[in-house]
């Protein structure tokens, strides 16, 4: 198949490459190679780590040999291509912020920085749903994307070296929230009671790289009630189903 | 229980890694010298698997409340019970209210404290290993301090008795004294990204294990590697071992604790059967490259399986057969990743969660 390339990364390591840029219909197919995968639970595959344009699969050699887990790669990815754009169905996962005061002491320079007022950056900012393109830095942090440039913004010169968990950033034009409590230079513009890392909890992540997020404003009462039910276990995230196709355009 | 008296420089709790979830950002930790940490469990009777200590550079010193068999193996801390010196790759019988006291490392870096039954600290996700930067796993998601009591558990899985390794089993740790040790690497996944010149400069050259050398990677020192090209890439996964080398030139590898993607170019990843050899380095060591085959880096790994059945059956040929295979996690991870999708549909307080999950997955 065109453009998809089989690299190593050890000898346990197998990497599919389905192009280089970060594209929307290029991690559409990561993702669904990624489901595939583990769907199929094959014998000697132990884990498939998908990224913003490439699979890392983790194999047993003295299970499955390199060849053999290459060439059915190829023949699972050549099958994706026929029937990937535009049936594909996301989950869009809803998460509750409330933006600016203590808990966005960025909202205002963000504004600033774009000539907006603060109530246009919240609109912007939660008016979209964002691709969860992949996940790393810490457990359970979103690379996300479809940001407006209208409201990007240089990261902090000097990073910060607390910032609590669930805040909201602006880096570039990135966004984006923070699921531990980590250091890190983004413009920090709201807060979220929702925890998208909970060791404790049976469902420890609350998002998974293909997932769309969308920020919906929260007031600070709202911020307290949600946190309390966090707190206790009883949160239940609002999250539905919606079509997107594979050129990354959203249709809800 | 057994009671820390004093923790030493950095004691964690580890086993086998936390796989499985690094889709969801979460790194894998786990012990940094699989080989030592195996045997160790090997000596004591163990399930693959069992918790275990790792110490680094400097031991500490514990108490044993009930007696237990425990085993150490890796670096020579000098381990003493009760006053008594005690060899490093041997079991032995701690009695009720008995001290166990390590030294620095004169050789190697890292040391394992295997007790039988395993440490029993709770499962998060899957596994008892500490991710410090996450706080996640071991004992409160951090390394040990004096006063922590550390549970034993029953996770046995062959009958034991003190005694010692066959020395043909025992590495000899490298290091600045012992010359280079040489790692074997396999090139990729972005060899592509560098010049003639580079990868000459890789494998012709020695470099030097910095100060910066931790359980999440090694940062060594030594001629600059040349790209051909940038030196970024958009970010991917990285594998243990993986050899990234920024705009700087200089490589880091990546160990245990590494974060699960990066954006710098991999030149090649060491071999894992290697990695344990890593290990065991301090800063100031010197390490040289190799370039080697993927049926040569498949043929150590095999070799190192065998390695665990021979020791297996040297230390109770009765009993060998409780270890089929020491695969890196074959059965268990795939039953891991059947977790991970069933984690989703036993949601607990979601049902609208679930019900899509299942059609997700």
């Amino acid at each position: 198949m065109d453009g998809v390339r089989i690299l190593p990364a050890g000898e346990q390591g197998l990497v599919v490459e389905f192009g280089s840029a970060i594209d929307p219909a290029i991690n559409s197919r990561v993702h669904l190679l990624s489901k595939t995968l583990t769907q199929k639970n094959l014998a000697g595959i132990l884990e498939v780590v998908p990224t913003y344009r490439s699979l890392l699969i983790y194999f047993d050699p003295l299970v499955i040999s390199r060849r053999a887990l290459s060439d059915e790669v190829l023949r699972l990815a050549a099958g994706l291509s026929a029937d990937a754009p535009g049936k594909t169905k996301a989950r869009l996962i809803s998460i509750p912020v409330c933006y600016g005061g203590e808990f966005g002491p960025d909202l205002k320079f963000v504004a600033q920085y774009n000539h907006l007022s603060e109530e246009e950056v919240i609109q912007i900012h939660s008016s979209v749903p964002y691709l969860v393109y992949m996940l790393g830095f810490t457990p359970g942090f979103p690379y996300l994307g479809g940001m407006s440039e209208r409201i990007a913004t240089p990261r902090l010169e000097k990073p910060r070296t607390k910032i609590p968990a669930g805040s909201v950033g602006i880096a570039g034009s990135q966004t984006g929230f923070y699921p531990i409590e980590s250091p890190g230079g983004w413009r920090l513009i709201g807060r979220t009671p929702v925890k998208a890392f909970d060791p404790a909890s049976p469902q420890p992540f609350l998002f998974a790289a293909g997932d769309y997020l969308q920020f919906t404003p929260i007031t600070l009462a709202e911020y307290e009630s949600i946190s309390r039910d966090v707190a206790a276990g009883k949160y239940m995230p609002q999250i539905r189903d919606f079509n997107f196709n594979a050129g990354g355009e959203v249709k809800q | 229980m057994i009671a820390t008296l004093q923790p030493g420089l950095l004691t964690t709790v580890q086993d086998e890694g936390r796989w499985g979830y690094q889709a969801y950002g979460m790194p894998v930790a786990g012990a940094m010298d699989r080989y030592a940490y195996r045997v160790a469990n090997l000596l004591v009777g163990n399930k693959p698997g069992a918790a275990g200590l790792e110490m680094t550079l400097r031991g500490g010193t514990f108490r044993f409340e009930a007696e237990a068999l425990v085993a150490i193996c890796g670096a020579d801390m000098g381990a003493e019970l009760n006053g008594q010196p005690v060899a490093a790759w041997s079991s032995f019988q701690a009695p009720p209210g008995s001290v166990l006291s390590f030294g620095f490392a004169a050789a190697g870096c890292r040391t394992y404290i295997a007790v039988r039954g395993g440490i029993d600290v709770p499962l998060v996700l899957g596994s008892r290993s500490t991710y410090i930067r996450g706080g996640v796993g071991g004992l409160n998601g951090r390394a040990l301090k004096a006063g922590d009591v550390l549970p034993v558990g029953g996770e046995t899985a062959a009958p034991a008795r003190p005694q010692r390794l066959d020395p043909r089993f025992i590495p000899q740790y490298g290091g600045a004294a012992n010359g280079a040790i040489e790692l074997r690497v396999l090139l990729g996944p972005q060899d592509d990204c560098f010049t003639a010149q580079g990868l000459a400069t890789l494998f012709g050259s020695t470099y030097t294990i910095s100060p910066d050398a931790d359980r999440m990677g090694y940062r060594l020192d030594g001629p600059v590697i040349e790209h051909s090209g940038k030196p970024d890439i958009v970010s991917d996964a990285l594998c243990q071992g993986a050899i990234q080398v920024p705009g700087h030139g200089m490589p880091i590898i990546m160990m245990a604790d590494r974060q699960t993607t990066g954006g710098y170019t991999k030149i090649g990843t060491v071999i894992g059967p290697d990695l344990t050899k890593l290990a065991q380095a301090k800063p100031g060591d010197n390490v040289v490259f190799k370039k080697c085959s993927d049926e040569e880096a498949v043929e150590a790994l095999r070799r190192e399986r065998q390695i665990y059945a021979e020791i297996a059956q040297s230390l109770n040929p009765a009993a060998a057969k409780e270890y089929p295979e020491y695969s890196p996690a074959a059965p268990p991870l795939a039953a891991r990743l059947e977790i991970a999708r069933r984690v989703f549909t036993v949601k607990v307080n979601g049902e609208i969660f679930h019900v899509e999950i299942e059609e997700e997955r």
